[in-house]
């Protein structure tokens, strides 16, 4: 093995990896291989783009060791060589007067990047207490903002030993080029290695719950810990999902030539600020047949199923940055199609700038996911507890439709639902989907 | 409007809509849709802003014409 191509990243820069966690999946001529760090730390930077071919012992990414697991910060931060057939051993941590620490005090500096070894203790024999670590946190000059640059760009500084945060950008917005990058090495040969950048953001984490959107709610966290907090929470909350629900999942295509024909007729009339979507129809249709079924529309709870009179619906929204939010558009049953656009554009938008409200989180009595928007033909959601149901609309594109012996060509997609057994079953299930269906054959009327 | 006139209207656009596409970065050919990931509310938002900053206002059935970067720009450029 020689050479290794990058076909996926498993870590984004933010991200906390401890040695042994896989962060890429690797393309060699032999096998497709997941690749791990022999580094525990915060990844800075990727180096390397995802489709790159590069020898073996190339930088993939640089991880920056937490000063609190490595005592003083003097120590830099060697890139991780995951390639490399060899892995090297990791060097051990220089050994110092350790102030005593308790371990819970311990993690939380270890969380936030504090160096305990610097931290003058208050405790009990200078023992270092969690108002200490705080106190550090706060006296800490605030983090510079992430130097803009390409991968190519920071490969190479990575490789020259130039630091980036040094190097003037030339690029858009002051981004830093490959360019510039040789210019600053040409000016500065006896650069040494890299620095370890800033540590990580001060915040302390949003905690992993169902309302762990919330990572909304505290937009101080920076935003690669904030995607890794969420992808956390997302993880946790679905794995509950998946061991105490039990799922069943029906699917039924949509005809959608009655309904998309008539929002192109109104939307060509209408200015682009205030024309529809296709999935405001189906939300709209969703909401309404959920009313019809109260089987899906609820919460279960310590073993008993309590159904909503009201139908806030849950809209899944990913997020630019990575992971997912669902946020309810409250009553969406009862709002007029033209109010349901607008609130879901609102509602968007704000879930993508992390302003949501605790009510729009904790809210929703079914969630839709419009993955289809996206170009997948069908999906499966997992639901969202203490929900009992989850609908899926895949895209929406032309198909051949075959209907009393003719066959035409109609818009249609697939509508699905993931349901909970405990509370509903198929003919239940199956009998929202048909409703959703009968309801989109009229669009006016939604 | 001249192509470079354009080009500045959908860099614009599209920073608004999403800040992490930098244009210079993108291929010409790449899909607003598939490869920058817009999804049809970011879609709307994009014409609608590109409406606001130039006054092309691209009706729903030359959305085709429009699904990449450079039929974007193409667009613009000859009805702006």
């Amino acid at each position: 093995m020689e050479h290794g191509k990058i076909v996926e990243w498993l870590v984004k820069p933010g991200d906390y990896v401890r040695r042994g966690d896989l962060v890429a999946v690797v393309d060699t001529d032999k096998t497709v291989m997941d690749v791990e760090s022999f580094q525990e730390g915060v990844v800075a930077d990727l180096l390397v783009d995802i489709g790159e071919t590069v020898p073996v012992g190339t930088p993939l990414a640089r991880i920056t060791q937490t000063p609190a697991e490595v005592g003083p910060p003097s120590h830099e931060a060697p890139p991780a060589r995951p390639v490399a057939a060899e892995p090297e051993s990791v060097k051990a941590a220089p050994p110092r007067e350790a102030p005593p620490i308790a371990p819970p005090v311990r993690h939380l500096a270890h969380r936030l990047g504090v160096d305990t070894g610097r931290i003058h203790g208050t405790g009990k024999d200078g023992a270092v207490t969690r108002a200490d670590v705080e106190h550090a946190v706060a006296a800490r000059p605030p983090t510079a903002g992430r130097v803009r640059s390409s991968p190519r760009a920071r490969r190479l500084a990575a490789e020259l030993g130039v630091e980036l945060s040094a190097v003037p950008g030339t690029g858009p917005a002051g981004a830093v080029t490959v360019e510039d990058v040789q210019r600053s090495a040409a000016h500065h040969p006896e650069a040494g290695p890299p620095e370890s950048v800033a540590a990580p953001a001060a915040a302390e984490p949003a905690v992993a719950a169902p309302a762990a959107a919330p990572a909304a709610a505290e937009p101080a966290v920076a935003a690669p810990d904030r995607v890794a907090t969420l992808r956390r929470a997302i993880g946790a909350l679905m794995s509950r999902s998946k061991q105490t629900i039990p799922h069943y999942y029906l699917s039924t295509t949509l005809d959608l030539r009655a309904a998309v024909g008539w929002m192109q007729t109104v939307n060509a009339q209408r200015p682009v600020a205030s024309r529809l979507v296709p999935s405001a129809l189906l939300l709209k249709a969703a909401a309404l047949a959920a009313k019809d079924v109260p089987e899906v529309n609820g919460f279960y709870v310590d073993g008993a199923y309590r159904p909503s009179a009201a139908v806030h619906l849950g809209v899944a929204v990913a997020l630019r940055q990575g992971g997912l939010v669902a946020p309810a558009i409250h009553d969406a049953d009862t709002l007029a199609l033209d109010e349901l656009m607008e609130q879901l554009r609102d509602l968007v938008g704000r879930a993508r700038a992390g302003r949501l409200q605790r009510a729009e989180m904790a809210d929703p009595t079914i969630t839709v996911t419009n993955l289809g928007d996206l170009g997948v033909d069908s999906v499966y959601g997992v639901i969202y507890p203490p929900q009992v149901a989850m609908v899926g609309f895949g895209r929406v594109l032309e198909q051949p439709w075959a209907e009393n012996g003719m066959l035409g060509v109609r818009s249609a997609a697939i509508a699905t639902l993931s349901a909970d057994h405990r509370v509903s079953d198929g003919l239940r299930g199956g009998r929202f989907l048909a409703r959703i269906e009968e309801l989109l054959q009229k669009p006016d009327e939604l | 409007m001249n192509e470079q006139d354009a080009r500045a209207a959908v860099r614009a656009a599209l920073g608004k809509v999403a800040p992490e596409v930098e244009l210079d970065d993108v291929d010409g050919d790449a899909r607003l849709r598939q490869d920058l990931e817009l999804d049809s509310l970011d879609f709307l938002r994009l014409v609608e802003t590109i409406d606001e900053g130039t006054g092309v206002d691209i009706p729903e059935r030359d959305y085709p014409a429009v699904a990449t970067v450079n039929g974007l720009i193409s667009y613009l450029a000859a009805h702006g």
